[in-house]
């Protein structure tokens, strides 16, 4: 006759430690389906591009003066965010609050400029298929960089109200986790707009 | 008073006391508080249930109407117009809001129960999803109550759906109401995923999840995937409506096809997302009435999985007849073909669990083995038109129309019917009547079959689909009428069916704990279940715990009586994402009114955006982002953050 087994875990962690929390799976499902959404944009402009006639690029070589500072800035927004979880995972409070206090500046100050690139351009969102492509994929963006920058407002008002530990961060986490997402899809979208022009697609 | 960080989850029995101690924890508040704000899986995959079978009465009352104007030549009962919103809201209808969500109500009800946990990974998530799948198919159905209904079919081709052609508010309901509805698809394959990798029963490995799990785990993980790309395509389309974009419009270097592509990359995989869980259905709940357990389980599972992963790959079969290049057609017909092979192999592993099994005969094991037929019709005709020298003959005729019924009523309605004769005795207590169930059967089976088997000879002599009447020399006349009669006949069978289920809520006979003998833990507690489920946490020592006295196992006995309580809190357990090792202990919430509001503002935000009213758009985003906002601020009780200034 066979045992019946039984499980008998030791010493479970109770609610999210660390990274470690379904929370944590949730964010990074959607994220996942958030990412799908994205690539089927792109999908739309290199199809678009690939089956159209030329001259369809109205920029066939995009200005990159206000485009690449962005980027970068909107990267070092990024190390920012990451700084600041690190000042909550080693208990260092104002690290945390000037890591998420700068990211979040940066993060507005890319959305300003992005403001500026959309002004300076000579077309509008009705003219082609190119220029109404180039606006709802940046808006796009722009709509997630601005969840984005809600979320770390919000990281930032929990930090100050010392609600984590280097134990209890799942939010944190999983909230910069998101504002990566949102840098890392920007370097498709800016690869495609901005570079893909100079190694000839759509030309 | 500051709560341990870690613990070590006290093993015992089950008694009273502890029961009475889980029931104040787990039961969702008295009264129409609860009735809003209830988390509860049991009580949210119900309401999922009952609001697609009315879709799936409604969407039944438009085919009948349909039918009776082309139940002869030159009827005139409805007008051209009338006829385009019947057929578009009726395949909306049926695909959308009866469809995937039914099997969504099945999984959230099912899944808790199959994997021995005590709710879903996001419990108020799951509500949310019930919230916007309700507002949206109200959303959807304002438009065809205005006279505004979607009127260039389900699928919606430019420039049909464009403003040049198209000027009404039609196409701005349906392209709006499917970006609302696809958030509550989205979210709802996110709790799946996630509740399937990180809240089963100890020992539920993977290699002993039942194959409903594989299915809808399976279907959630594409839809996370391609959901996207249809609610793009309606948003895109909005824009080119609204604001006058050019993505599908030729004049200003856009791509009519761009929108084929997008909703075909979503619709194809899709296909298999509503099939593939009620496939499970078949495959878990046949081998109980053969008293067997499934032949070849390793293989439905890794087939299921197959299908869904070739089912990526087959979307330009929608598209053989726009013009593509030669080679891309015949990449997606060789794979249309070869995704036949998996498919075949849950075939044949029904086949096999019937002839090795001892079959009882009941209504339940009807519809699932009866299933198998009508897949085999739906499959073949399918597998005809993956060659493109066929599908250039048939394409937009009626024979696609009998095809996809085959595949959608018989793969999906049939095995949903008989799912509910298997599970509505844990969800009720009571069992279906037997005696009208078999009524219930033989009058869908035939009505099924009389009024779609014939309509493979319409398509095959040429009479397109879509067209709201014909002429009377095309030799169609009396291929429409024996479909339009059968219609009737299967409609009553479908009216039979929920006037068993009203019937017997009442005066059905009680069912106790497992009125079938069968051997997964849903059987294993009370009918209906407790709102904890599981008064301790089972630990798995096979694919079937209940039927280990007879099988045996590996290796130890499943544990169904002794368990970890986990009762000082809303609790259940968290396991690892293969092997099912426990390895934290998770908090859950409670009632909540956040998903209900987050809902709210959508439905605001996307009425707003109907009616072009900005400020209303943009109240229901403030809704939207103060509900967010409630529902994310971290709690003490579910552990997300330490104790105020400790």
């Amino acid at each position: 006759m066979a045992e019946i087994a039984v499980s008998q875990p030791q010493n479970l962690p109770v609610g999210p430690v660390g990274r470690y929390g379904i929370g944590w799976w949730g964010v990074a499902t959607l994220v996942a389906s958030e990412a799908a959404l994205f690539s089927y944009l792109l999908f739309a402009y290199y199809y678009t591009g690939a089956t159209t006639q030329q001259g369809w690029l109205l920029e066939p070589s995009p200005a990159l003066k206000l485009a690449l500072p962005n980027t970068l800035l909107l990267l070092l927004s990024s190390l920012a965010a990451w700084w600041g979880e690190r000042g909550v995972l080693q208990r260092r409070r104002p690290q945390a609050l000037a890591g998420f206090g700068l990211a979040f500046l940066m993060g507005c100050g890319f959305v300003a400029v992005q403001c500026l690139e959309w002004h300076s351009k000579t077309y509008g969102i009705g003219v082609s298929s190119y220029a109404s492509l180039y606006f709802v994929t940046t808006g796009f963006h722009i709509v997630h960089v601005l969840v984005g920058l809600l979320v770390l407002l919000a990281i930032f008002g929990w930090t100050a109200l010392d609600y984590f530990s280097p134990r209890r961060h799942l939010v944190v986490s999983a909230g910069v986790l998101y504002w990566h997402f949102v840098d890392v899809v920007w370097l498709f979208v800016f690869t495609t707009y901005y570079l893909t022009p100079y190694l000839g697609f759509g030309r | 008073m500051r709560q341990p960080d870690f613990r070590t989850p006290v093993i015992g029995a089950d008694s009273v006391s502890h029961e009475a101690r889980l029931l104040s924890l787990w039961e969702t508040s008295p009264g129409l508080k609860g009735f809003l704000a209830t988390v509860d899986h049991k009580q949210i995959g119900i309401r999922y249930i009952v609001t697609a079978f009315i879709f799936l009465a409604i969407g039944g009352l438009e085919a009948l109407v349909m039918r009776m104007q082309l139940a002869g030549p030159n009827l005139s009962l409805l007008t051209p117009e009338q006829y385009n919103q019947l057929f578009s809201t009726h395949g909306m209808t049926m695909i959308f809001l009866y469809a995937s969500p039914i099997l969504s109500g099945f999984a959230n009800y099912l899944w808790p129960l199959l994997l021995g946990s005590r709710d879903m990974a996001f419990p108020r998530l799951n509500a949310l999803g019930y919230w916007i799948y309700l507002a949206s198919g109200l959303f959807l159905y304002a438009g065809f109550l205005t006279g505004n209904g979607p009127n260039d079919g389900w699928f919606n081709y430019v420039p049909y759906a464009s403003r040049d052609f198209n000027p009404g508010l039609n196409e701005d309901f349906y392209a709006l109401g499917m970006v609302f509805l696809g958030i509550s698809t989205t979210v709802g394959a996110a709790n799946f995923v996630v509740t399937a990798f990180r809240t089963r029963a100890p020992g539920m490995s993977v290699n002993r999840l039942p194959i409903l799990v594989w299915g809808t785990l399976t279907a959630s993980i594409a839809n996370l995937i391609v959901v996207p790309a249809v609610s793009l395509a309606f948003f895109l389309l909005w824009m080119d409506r609204q604001f006058g974009t050019h993505f599908f419009d030729p004049a200003g270097g856009g791509q009519p096809l761009l929108w084929q592509h997008l909703f075909w990359i979503f619709g194809h995989p899709w296909v298999y997302a509503i099939v593939l869980p009620a496939m499970g259905m078949v495959s878990d709940g046949l081998p109980v009435f053969c008293r067997r357990p499934l032949v070849g389980y390793s293989l439905v599972a890794l087939s299921t999985v197959a299908t869904m992963i070739l089912g990526f790959g087959v979307w330009v079969h929608h598209m053989f007849a726009t013009g593509l290049p030669a080679l891309g057609l015949a990449f997606f017909s060789g794979a249309s073909i070869v995704i036949t092979l998996p498919s075949a192999v849950a075939v044949f592993a029904w086949l096999a669990t019937i002839w090795l099994g001892k079959p009882v005969i009941t209504t339940a094991f009807l519809f699932f083995s009866s299933m198998i037929l009508l897949f085999v019709i739906g499959g073949v005709s399918g597998f005809m038109t993956a060659s493109v020298p066929v599908d250039w003959q048939l394409t937009d005729t009626y024979f696609v129309v009998a095809h996809l019924h085959y595949v959608l009523i018989g793969i999906n309605v049939f095995p949903v019917v008989g799912a509910t004769y298997f599970w509505f005795p844990k969800m009720t207590g009571r069992k279906l009547d037997e005696r009208l169930g078999r009524w219930n059967f033989w009058t869908m089976f035939l009505g099924f079959n009389i009024a779609f088997l014939p309509m493979h000879l319409t398509g095959l002599l040429g009479m397109p689909r879509r067209v709201y009447t014909y002429n009377d020399y095309g030799g169609w006349q009396a291929l429409n009428l024996i479909t339009s009669i059968g219609s009737l006949v299967l409609a009553i069978g479908v009216l039979l069916f929920f006037i068993n289920v009203i019937r017997s809520l009442r005066l059905g006979a009680p069912a106790g704990k497992n009125p079938w003998d069968a051997p997964t833990l849903e059987w294993s507690v009370s009918s209906p279940p407790p709102p904890y489920n599981f008064a301790v946490i089972p630990t798995v020592a096979s694919r079937h715990p209940l039927w280990e006295g007879r099988l045996g196992t590996d290796g130890g006995l499943s544990s169904l009586d002794r368990g970890m309580l986990l009762d000082s809190g809303k609790e259940t357990i968290g396991t690892s994402a293969l092997d099912a090792e426990p390895d934290m202990v998770l908090e859950m919430p409670g009632d909540s009114f956040a998903p209900l509001a987050l809902a709210v503002g959508l439905a605001v935000t996307f009425v707003g955006l109907l009616l072009r009213t900005w400020p209303a758009a943009g109240a229901g985003g403030v809704i939207v982002a103060l509900a967010i906002l409630a529902w994310l601020w971290p709690r003490r009780e579910l552990r997300e953050r330490e104790p105020a200034h400790g």
